[in-house]
């Protein structure tokens, strides 16, 4: 095998890593929260994914449970189930920070330390498990797929009812 | 529309001849050679093609239809050769009555447009299919819309397949158009055109074909078909994109109202009133897409210049052998397996999204289309999100076939 096929097989490696695999067969939270206080449908018109993310904040701005139901490739599945796995029990302030470090990761404009100090100390072991999804930046058209869960989250929280890879 | 087929024992066929007059099947992806299996998204161009428009941009361009100068005039009748080229490849009467449009979706738009608005009142109803394109879908939507017509839906069967007589129950007094697929883009059936143009003036009402897959694969005769629209794209032709045509009747066309105002498309224009040109003038308003007209002209005359008959028989071929090594990998599903079919075929694997398998093909240098292929109530029909879909040209090989397979293969691993 010579060079180039060997990066490109450590791409896709790095692409489908075991957590992600295991999180894309074995989604967390996939179902609808009980008692939502808000809820939005993502979808991504290129492929035909979506699915529905429901939340339910608490009166002091904490998630309390936060869940995602939908069909998808691995990718997008994996990375609604690792948010899902990061943003329970965590402040809304903080799941907006923690998307803007999954967006830089995915799009190759953070590493794994950069997206740390972006983000409270507490959510440092979370930030490491979600830079899994970083495999996306060697796929440009792959972006979409893991960022979905997170712009789903999004419009959740703003309250407003749908979000679409399109748009964003 | 019969199926290209010859009365005696079809000729050898050089698919490696062919494969030298299509210069990008000769490249690498990601350092592996290029195994293009998504010509029913669009088919790779011959240098012909790409010479008759690089001549064209440079010796033979103007604006047509205006100017009083030889380049204008030279232009024109480029353009307009390219329309009598097209009229002999279909048999239609006359070349009065193919009308260029940018695509098959602007013709679709066009007759739903300008036809429905002509045909359709309250309750009237649009005959579609399970299997349509949404451009084939969307449109009469639209129509619908505006003129209060209701739309109507012939089933599938499990294979793919669609009876005439899913037609026979669908299909009555009120039906003013029937609109339906030449061919699958997802599933490659083909339809029985000439049974359901019979059903469809049995009642008086009017048959649009999409032949956008139609087209490449079959032998198309408009008048023997029996249709009163049929449409199809130059870039699923191995022609350039930006161009498509719209055939109809001629008593149609001088029938309809025009689809859009502008240049080139009038008669007499006043502030108070303006008049039409004659089709297929009166629908293309506006500079045409010239170049791309010139462009599926050369398209044409390459495809004329082959032993098309054989082409077909060795793109069915290249399915039939596509859908036995397909079926022989661990997981994968063959989804459309009708009788009559293209060369298009649709596949799951178990436990693996059409998107992350094409993530994985891509890396192998095989292209194949996942997705809902613009096709999402066929998707729903079938119970599935999304399909992979390798499809076949004239250039296809087996060896191409074995190269999808062996990545499917690879895909197992790096996925399950």
């Amino acid at each position: 095998m010579n060079a180039v096929a060997h990066v490109e097989t450590d791409d896709l490696k790095v692409l489908y890593q075991e957590l992600i695999l295991d999180h894309g067969k074995s989604p967390r939270n996939a179902r609808l929260v009980e008692h939502a206080t808000c809820t939005a449908k993502g979808n991504n018109p290129l492929c035909g994914d979506r699915l529905t993310v429901t939340a339910r904040v608490n009166a002091g701005g904490m998630i309390e449970d936060v869940a995602a139901e939908g069909k998808g490739c691995a990718i997008s599945i994996a990375s609604a189930s690792m948010m899902t796995e990061a943003l329970k029990n965590a402040s809304v302030a903080t799941a907006r920070q923690v998307f803007e470090a999954v967006h830089q990761l995915c799009t190759g404009k953070a590493d794994v330390a950069s997206a740390k100090a972006m983000l409270p100390t507490s959510m440092s072991e979370d930030v490491e498990k979600l830079a899994a999804l970083r495999g996306v930046r060697q796929f440009p058209v792959r972006v979409k797929c893991a960022t979905l869960p997170w712009h789903t989250l999004m419009s959740c929280l703003d309250g407003k009812v749908d979000a679409t890879t399109e748009k964003v | 529309m019969t199926a290209l087929a010859h009365k005696s024992a079809p000729p050898a066929f050089d698919v490696s001849l062919i494969r030298k007059d299509f210069p990008i099947l000769a490249r690498q992806v990601h350092g592996k050679p290029l195994v293009f299996l998504d010509s029913a998204a669009s088919t790779q161009k011959p240098r012909a093609v790409l010479d008759a428009m690089t001549f064209a941009f440079e010796n033979e361009y103007a604006n047509v239809h205006r100017g009083a100068y030889w380049l204008s005039e030279k232009a024109t009748i480029n353009y307009e050769a390219a329309r009598e080229k097209v009229r002999a490849f279909i048999n239609a009467k006359s070349a009065s009555e193919v009308v260029f449009t940018k695509g098959a979706t602007d013709a679709i738009n066009l007759v739903a447009a300008s036809y429905g608005c002509l045909a359709l009142r309250p309750g009237d109803e649009i005959v579609l299919t399970e299997l349509e394109h949404h451009s084939n879908i969307v449109p009469w939507q639209l129509i619908r819309d505006l003129t209060g017509a209701v739309i109507k839906v012939v089933p599938i069967n499990a294979d793919g397949s669609i009876s005439i007589d899913a037609f026979a129950k669908i299909i009555g007094p009120k039906t003013k158009i029937v609109a339906v697929a030449h061919v699958s883009n997802v599933l490659g059936t083909v339809l029985p055109i000439e049974a359901i143009a019979e059903l469809t003036h049995k009642f008086g009402a009017k048959l649009l074909v999409d032949g956008c897959q139609g087209i490449v694969h079959e032998h198309v005769d408009v008048q023997a078909m029996g249709c009163d629209f049929y449409v199809f794209s130059g870039h699923k032709l191995y022609g350039p994109n930006a161009i498509g045509v719209l055939w109809a009747r001629l008593e149609l066309l001088d029938a309809m109202p025009p689809y859009q105002g502008g240049g080139d498309m009038i008669a007499t224009v006043t502030f108070e009133k303006s008049t039409w040109a004659e089709a297929p003038t009166k629908f293309e308003a506006g500079t045409p897409p010239i170049v791309p007209a010139i462009g599926l002209g050369a398209a044409i005359d390459y495809l004329n210049s082959i032993d098309r008959v054989a082409a077909a028989a060795h793109e069915r071929d290249v399915l039939q052998y596509a859908m036995v090594e397909l079926s022989k990998v661990p997981g994968v599903k063959l989804i459309g397996t009708a009788q009559n079919k293209a060369s298009v075929q649709s596949f799951t694997m178990e436990g693996a999204h059409p998107h992350d398998l094409a993530t994985v093909l891509d890396r192998s240098g095989v292209c194949v289309r996942a997705g809902h292929h613009c096709a999402q109530p066929l998707m729903d029909v079938l119970g599935v999100s999304a399909t992979a879909r390798a499809s076949f040209g004239i250039y296809s090989t087996r060896g191409e076939v074995d190269a999808l397979v062996a990545a499917l293969h690879k895909a197992r691993e790096v996925l399950l």
